[in-house]
């Protein structure tokens, strides 16, 4: 047989494959947008639900959602930056940095049910903060901490030497000019790595299952030592708990949208951002 | 120079930080499932009934939800790597530069979609087509499982794969086709072969990821504590199992050490799994 054609075929193939992926994908956010958006108003989104999830609103679920991951990134930012300016700024290839590397590499494949268990069994027993947003959030920080490590140390060390060598031979000290020269030109990496980290937190039920979640809880949290519904935690309960649950499909498919807009709202956000800078510095 | 050495401590604690999470993770599963080796004794989870709660006796045999996980996971690969190599070959050699921008945010996006968005998906529209397409009388089962964690692996293997095609030096394909091989034998005699580490390294991420899943496969799987290598039957896997139970132990029961135990083994599988790819990935020059 001619070897053009038969290239040709095998192309066509390949492309047949691929293009069957992006189609089942595609068919996944058509079948829930289709479902979902027609149940989506205001009322949806502002009230409690009643009867144990069968009417009202999700409200208590996307704060739930909100606070946690405000509380995760309060605690992972901080901590995943510091650890890629070190990493990047001050570590010498040693048996310490090599360490650090190991650990986030395994941080990266723990199982989302394992840190689930971890922060059960540190957070909620041994610390004593009970199922709670605190507990949750330090176990989702855990969690998304390598997302943040990986995208800003790689975002600090294409910030040319020259900016650095610049800073130092006009006096300055090392951590001035991580300050002045470094970290400013950085920021888009580090924002599209706390981005994408805020999508993850928000998609998770399996940590969040053990450690805080309320299966209905039809009020607002007092404090960070309380619990709350979340948005993944209340689709998994109405779609498998609830005693209706074929009743109450079009309120799944309703809440099943509004947690796939918010996280692929922030990862496209994640996208849109980068091609930005990349655009806005060339170096 | 005394905030230059403040700055210097401050960041290397936080560094040290990933190292102590690490440790605490596998300090804090050993302190919970610990008491478990003295009362009942290790001996109990290497046996092949799962009966938690009995008035009779209570059995923790770990086989079954063994035998669940490695169900799930063979059938989700036996559909994920194909499909995801070939996505991988075409997006890294053969799709056009436009086409691959295209191609690579939708790799993306379904790798951020939430697992239990697709556990809901599953539920409601792909278990019924399982069970109308085999007459079953339920389509929770092994294969609908598998049919969404090899979904949910093609991100791993796809984007893995791809760095991996195109760490290949262009020397070699050059050479390849100066001595007369089309652009098809280019590929799979020479690009392939060369980046095969790279391929290896990103299946077994993706085996990584499909055995920890735990949200898709607990609202698809039946959850049937048997001993089963039939596709079409309701299995329960190791991380279902914690997700589903340890709401309702009490604390500090056999049931909740039990748990914890099996928390150790997915933690441990993981980790060598993850270590061993990551390795391969390093030895053969193409981490990310």
């Amino acid at each position: 047989m001619n070897s053009d054609l038969v290239q040709k075929i095998s192309y066509h193939l390949l492309r047949l494959i691929t293009y069957a992926i992006v189609v089942s994908v595609g068919y996944i956010l058509f079948d829930i947008i289709r479902h979902g958006l027609p149940v989506i108003n205001w009322e949806f989104l502002t009230d409690f639900p009643r009867r144990s999830g069968s009417e009202g609103g999700i409200l208590p679920a996307i704060l739930g959602t909100v606070y946690l991951t405000i509380g995760t990134i309060a605690v992972a930012l901080p901590l995943g930056v510091g650890c890629a300016i070190y990493l990047s700024e001050y570590a010498d290839q040693n048996r310490f940095s090599e360490l650090i590397r190991l650990a986030i590499i395994t941080l990266a494949g723990v199982p989302s049910i394992v840190y689930g268990l971890f922060g059960l069994g540190l957070f909620v027993i041994f610390c004593q903060f009970g199922t709670s947003i605190l507990a949750g959030s330090l176990t989702l920080a855990c969690m998304v901490l390598p997302i943040i490590i990986v995208a800003s140390e790689e975002s600090l060390r294409a910030v040319p030497r020259g900016f650095r060598e610049a800073s130092l031979a006009l006096g300055a000290t090392k951590w001035e000019t991580i300050r002045t020269n470094v970290l400013p030109y950085s920021i888009s990496g580090i924002i599209t790595g706390s981005i994408l980290a805020i999508g993850r937190a928000a998609g998770e039920t399996a940590p969040i299952l053990l450690t805080v979640a309320a299966f209905f809880l039809p009020k607002l949290p007092n404090s960070i030592f309380d619990q709350v519904m979340a948005l993944p935690y209340h689709l998994y309960i109405l779609a498998t708990q609830h005693p209706e649950a074929e009743k109450v499909l079009p309120l799944q498919y309703g809440t099943a949208l509004v947690l796939l807009m918010l996280v692929l709202g922030m990862n496209l956000g994640a996208i849109i951002l980068r091609i930005h800078f990349r655009k806005k510095y060339k170096w | 120079m005394r905030m230059d050495k403040f700055m210097r401590m401050l960041l290397v604690s936080t560094a040290s930080i990933s190292i102590l999470i690490v440790a605490l993770i596998f300090l804090f599963l050993g302190k919970e499932a610990f008491p478990f080796g003295f009362d009942p004794g290790l001996g109990k989870l290497f046996d092949t009934k799962w009966i938690p709660v009995s008035f009779q006796e209570e059995r923790f045999g770990i086989y079954p939800l063994v035998a669940g996980s490695s169900l799930v996971t063979l059938l989700a690969m036996l559909i994920s790597i194909p499909l995801s190599v070939v996505g991988a070959i075409y997006i890294a050699e053969v799709a056009q530069p436009v086409e691959r921008e295209i191609l690579k945010p939708f790799i993306e996006i379904l790798a951020s979609i939430p697992s239990v968005v697709l556990g809901f998906f599953g539920l409601v529209v792909l278990a019924p087509l399982v069970k109308n397409v085999f007459g079953l009388s339920s389509g929770l089962n092994a294969l609908t499982a598998a049919l969404l964690l090899a979904l949910m692996a093609l991100p791993t293997i796809i984007t893995i794969s791809e760095d991996a095609l195109a760490s290949v030096p262009k020397s070699f394909k050059q050479a390849s086709l100066s001595l007369g091989a089309s652009d098809l034998q280019t590929i799979f005699r020479v690009t392939v072969p060369a980046a095969l580490p790279g391929i290896i390294a990103a299946i077994m991420l993706g085996i990584g990821r499909v055995i920890g899943e735990t949200m898709a496969v607990l609202m698809v799987s039946g959850n049937s504590a048997i001993i089963s290598f039939f596709p079409l039957d309701s299995v329960r896997t190791m991380t279902a199992t914690i997700a589903a139970e340890m709401g309702e132990v009490p604390f500090g029961s056999h049931h909740y050490q039990a748990l914890f135990w099996i928390g150790i083994v997915l933690l441990l599988v993981t980790f060598v799994l993850n270590i061993l790819s990551r390795l391969v990935l390093k030895k053969y020059g193409m981490a990310q």
